[in-house]
């Protein structure tokens, strides 16, 4: 059983992501351990990368911002491994094919295995490309989350059929970023993907205030929640680590009890 | 393992968002429907010689071919299509095909312009919306084709992110067909990007091999020794390479933007200092850092500024059937006003960089022997940029 179904066990999930090494990599670490403290369920530790074309403004200049301070995917293991001194909820990376890619794909997996991570998110590949990840994921026991998009139709079924881990739900077209509303009918997407799998849902793209999050928490079973989260990371800087355990604690406490 | 579609050896597939799979799924196979249908190709070929000014003259540069003292050298007039450039064979192609699967607005990127001018052209004639995403730096450094753009209709979004040039745009215009695709053809420029636009650009250009190997036969009666081309994306080098790959005795090389050198970091010469990777939908050779970090890249020409070649070519260095040199600013500056004064054609700056090659290799072949270079694009859009690179001010 894969690790990250404890992460769905505390009733509706909450998922933060945070950019790695925004505004430094000490916060970033800072950061987590308030998301842990106020109910994050999972986090999503996002590895920068120069052209992230999934996202949007803020997390694409978080991005860039980190890489300038020097962060690497070694520095972001680095951090892992401390923070897995303490901390036991389950962890995914959220990055891009080439970061994992040019690191030696065996290399990174198992890395990622041996520093505690459950998971891994790559947006930029597909169902038909992820043979030549998924094949050292299941060899070192980390799970490749696969996606599904507002535009995915008939390709629901084979994607979750061989999904692992969660599903990670694209509610939106477009890339990443806060949005007024969500019009997708994501109930719909939930039917077909739960007729071919028991493995958990988690909806994100767009989605910042607790409204929000309790509209989609009525139907997934998990919430993401980044650029919000990265855009607090920017306001307040190294001291940004209290107010995003603050805002986790009111999007968690939306979805309790649904 | 499998390897998924649209393959080049171990380079090309489809690396991008779940998103905009089942819109590649529908181009894919609109394209493998039209590209046999005879009227869509009667359709094409009006447009390509009608509007687009085909078949390109193959020129024998016989004052060139003396002074150099070597290869007999013969120009593909690619600069003498309409737009000025090779980018309008693979863009009214596309906007033709876009036209028939319904979409009623095309997006493209662009560097240089050029691509940017030929989309907007073909909107134009075709009564499509059309947005064209570039560089904010290319906007200045080319900014007669921005104008150009608009008086065409079409609207120019700069690009501000990374660093401001080609591969940006391309970020940019993948971004706007994640949020748009119901209606929005994304016509991209090169062969590049995910399956199956490698494939779908390249039948578009082979136009040039096609008519350079006719016009050859018909004045030579063989085949020629080299063909040469400038390498960003490859667009008008595999046009030119496509139908010689199958002729193992003609040697196929690419001339990469080598900027201030390839010794140096400012340059954009992908497979000569390039690794492999994965980035803007494709594996293919690309200039990054150890982690896997796309590098800023650099050369004075903005239409081969970009640090990524195309699939296609990354195989064809692979099996070691095309070669791919660097040519630095200099060289290609210096070939831009040879050309300019030994046979009265102002060449782009990209095409230049084939030309500075041919200067080099010509003095080494038999007057027997012969070199057809692709002069891809007509040089009026950098005069003002190469007058600023010689030290004089002018104004466009």
């Amino acid at each position: 059983m894969s690790k990250i179904s404890e992460a769905f066990k505390n009733g509706k999930a909450f998922i933060p992501f945070i950019t790695c090494g925004y505004p430094n990599i000490e916060t970033t670490e800072a950061i987590v351990r308030e998301m842990v403290k106020n109910g994050a369920d999972l986090i999503e530790l996002g590895i920068p990368f120069s052209d992230p074309t999934a996202e949007g403004p803020v997390i694409e200049a978080a991005s860039l911002r980190a890489l300038e301070n020097g962060t690497t995917s070694d520095s972001v293991f680095e951090m892992v491994q401390r923070l897995r001194e303490d901390i036991s909820i389950p962890l995914v990376f959220m990055t891009y094919a080439n970061v994992v890619f040019s690191y030696g794909s065996e290399r990174f997996i198992s890395k990622c295995r041996e520093v505690g991570i459950d998971g891994l998110i790559l947006p930029d590949i597909p169902f038909e490309e992820k043979g030549e990840f998924s094949d050292f994921c299941e060899k070192y026991d980390v799970d490749l989350i696969s996606l599904i998009a507002p535009t995915s139709d008939d390709r629901i079924e084979k994607i979750a059929k061989d999904a692992k881990g969660f599903i990670y739900i694209v509610s939106s077209l477009g890339v990443t970023g806060e949005r007024k509303s969500i019009k997708t009918d994501i109930r719909a997407i939930i039917d077909k993907i739960k007729k071919n799998t028991a493995v958990p849902c988690a909806v994100g793209f767009g989605i910042s205030t607790s409204e929000q999050a309790r509209e989609m928490a009525e139907e997934a079973d998990g919430v993401i929640v980044g650029s919000a989260v990265v855009k607090l990371a920017g306001e307040f800087g190294i001291d940004s680590p209290s107010h995003i355990g603050e805002y986790v604690k009111v999007m968690k406490d939306a979805i309790r009890g649904i | 393992m499998e390897q998924s579609k649209g393959r080049f050896g171990i380079h090309g597939g489809q690396y991008i968002p779940e998103t905009l799979m089942n819109a590649v799924n529908e181009l894919e196979k609109a394209y493998n429907y039209y590209k046999n249908d005879s009227k869509f190709n009667a359709e094409l070929e009006a447009l390509l010689n009608e509007y687009g000014g085909r078949p390109s003259r193959l020129y024998y540069a016989e004052k060139m071919t003396r002074d150099l003292g070597g290869a007999k050298i013969y120009l593909k007039r690619e600069d003498l299509n309409h737009t000025g450039a090779h980018k309008i064979n693979n863009v009214l192609g596309q906007a033709l095909l876009a036209k028939k699967m319904g979409k009623k607005r095309l997006i493209a990127e662009t560097g240089a312009g050029q691509h940017g001018v030929a989309t907007a052209t073909a909107a134009a004639l075709m009564g499509m919306e059309c947005v064209v995403f570039m560089g904010k730096e290319d906007t200045v450094r080319q900014a007669l084709n921005v104008y150009k753009m608009e008086l065409l209709g079409a609207e120019v979004i700069p690009v501000e992110s990374g660093t401001a040039t080609l591969k940006d745009a391309v970020n940019a215009a993948m971004r706007e067909w994640t949020a748009r695709i119901s209606d929005t053809h994304y016509c991209l420029g090169s062969v590049m990007g995910p399956h199956p636009f490698p494939t779908i650009v390249r039948d578009f250009q082979a136009v040039i091999s096609k008519e350079i190997k006719e016009q050859i036969l018909a004045k030579e009666g063989r085949l020629p020794d080299a063909v040469i081309a400038c390498v960003g994306g490859g667009s008008n080098a595999i046009g030119s390479f496509y139908h010689f790959i199958e002729d193992s005795d003609v040697r196929l090389i690419g001339c990469e933007a080598a900027g201030r050198g390839i010794e140096t970091p400012e340059t954009a010469a992908t497979v000569n200092v390039g690794s492999l990777g994965i980035f803007h939908g494709m594996k293919s050779y690309f200039c990054q850092d150890e982690y896997g970090q796309i590098a800023p890249v650099y050369s004075i020409s903005a239409g081969l500024d970009y640090p990524g070649v195309g699939p296609e070519h990354a195989y064809l260095h692979d099996i070691g059937r095309a070669e791919y040199v660097p040519i630095t600013d200099d060289e290609a500056v210096d070939a831009f006003e040879y050309l300019s004064k030994t046979e009265g054609i102002i060449p782009a700056i990209e095409s230049s960089h084939a030309l500075a090659y041919v200067k080099k290799l010509a003095p080494t072949m038999g007057n027997d022997k012969i070199i057809v270079v692709t002069v891809s694009g007509r040089g009026d859009k950098d005069c003002a940029a190469i007058a600023r690179y010689r030290g004089v001010n002018i104004n466009e």
